[in-house]
């Protein structure tokens, strides 16, 4: 990509001929990385129906061949029906084996359910059967300080919203967190089942801003896209001739009861403009070359960088490996220990 | 900016929020070392002292600390990323609520 000083889309845009060496690039090293630096057989894919995970799936497919490849639905209660429909047409067209474990009644044997019930209840009293909710994150593009707040909606509809104590928002993240560990536990008992690796899905903004639970969805054995834009993941997904449906799906967190877009949870921007922003603060761009691109005024576009900033220093102890006292020589002379 | 209107400061209750919101800093975080370097008007953010939960944390200290409540619209950097800032809110909020 040379981009001879623009900023805008093209800079992120990769032609067929880029999408197939790329794609033949990843497939290679995930046949090279499963096979020779890991060991194992074939891969466990965890499919949410989303971009990511079926970008990869389809990417081992091409790769170990679809008898190698293991796709896992793992739904629980507050999954959407979409998401599984999704997974079961991609594993269809893909010709994969796939193994479906409902999580929900070992998440509620575990107290996930109650724990975060009860920090809601401690917001809102009358939280309870057929309300919905969800967290939003905002402050930090309005020139304030990021704070979370929880939306619910009653079962007659009516919405409300407040901004979350520090205690229940931990306790509210710890509960909710419990799912991705949770489908963590059973893509690697699959994969200790089958000798298999696991799969981890993550593409670049979240990989590098910290999108993902430590020891839950960011657990894995290799990570193929996480190099590549969330725009090229896109872009890679049509070039695979995955069916329409699967191209074409809006990225969710598809962790709470209310519709809730990872732009609101986690990230400054929709995706595409988060994909330029972090291209832009990776390339030496400032503000008032983002505000224009983006089409948004300076102060905002200062405030995204400097967001991407803070949630890349977040973000360093989520990628950090159990830390010891003194080196051991003899596991770290092989890379980085778990 | 802030939704509190500017009101007479006592400088000494400044001095004593700033001593207070430093031991907070020192105790809840664990951030010793780091806390005795941090000068008075030091963003919290550029040094890396507090991160969004941090703040949640402040704001929540803050409330119980000093019994008012902050206000959604009162989130801002001018009243919460320095101790000089975290004094000079507290300062304002009790002379209103006065």
């Amino acid at each position: 990509m040379n981009h001879d000083g623009r900023l805008d889309a093209s800079v992120l845009a990769l032609s067929p001929a880029a999408l197939e060496a790329e794609a033949t690039f990843i497939a290679r090293w995930l046949r090279e990385t499963v096979g020779g630096t890991l060991r194992r057989k074939g891969c466990v894919v965890a499919m949410s129906g989303g971009i990511d995970s079926t970008v990869c799936t389809a990417l081992a497919v091409r790769a170990l061949g679809r008898e190698r490849v293991l796709g896992l639905m793992l739904p629980e209660r507050d999954s959407s029906g979409a998401s599984g429909e999704l997974a079961a047409r991609l594993a269809a067209h893909l010709g994969i084996a796939t193994e479906r474990h409902d999580l929900a009644p070992a998440l509620a044997a575990l107290g996930c359910y109650t724990m975060r019930d009860a920090a809601y209840r401690r917001v809102f009293p009358a939280y309870g059967e057929g309300w919905r909710s969800k967290i939003l994150l905002t402050g930090g593009l309005q020139g304030g300080l990021n704070h979370f707040r929880l939306v619910v909606r009653d079962a007659q509809g009516q919405e409300f919203d407040a901004r979350l104590g520090a205690r229940e928002y931990l306790e509210i993240v710890a509960a909710t967190n419990m799912k991705q560990r949770a489908r963590k536990l059973v893509e690697y008992t699959h994969a200790d089942r089958l000798n298999y690796a696991v799969v981890g899905t993550p593409n670049r903004l979240e990989y590098d801003q910290g999108f993902f639970v430590k020891n839950g969805d960011g657990a894995a054995d290799l990570k193929p896209i996480a190099h590549l834009y969330k725009t090229q993941v896109y872009a890679l997904a049509r070039h695979l001739g995955l069916p329409a449906e699967l191209c074409g799906v809006t990225p969710t967190t598809d962790t709470y009861s209310l519709p809730q877009g990872q732009d609101e949870f986690y990230f400054a921007l929709p995706y595409a403009q988060m994909d330029l922003a972090l291209w832009a603060l990776d390339h030496g761009f400032g503000a008032a070359e983002l505000a224009a691109a983006l089409g948004i005024d300076e102060a905002r576009a200062a405030h995204v960088l400097a967001d991407i900033a803070a949630k890349r220093r977040a973000a360093r102890y989520l990628h950090a490996p159990a830390l010891t006292a003194r080196p051991v020589a003899s596991v770290h002379a092989h890379g980085r220990a778990a | 900016m802030s939704s509190v209107a500017a009101a007479a400061i006592d400088a000494t209750e400044v001095i004593a929020v700033t001593a207070s919101v430093r031991r907070f800093l020192e105790d809840n975080f664990l951030l010793e070392a780091r806390a005795a370097s941090l000068g008075d008007s030091d963003s919290f953010i550029e040094h890396q002292v507090l991160d969004s939960t941090g703040f949640m944390e402040l704001v929540a200290w803050l409330e119980e600390a000093y019994a008012f409540k902050v206000a959604d619209d009162e989130m801002l950097p001018e009243n919460l990323d320095s101790l000089t800032a975290v004094a000079a809110y507290v300062a304002r909020k009790r002379a209103a609520a006065a």
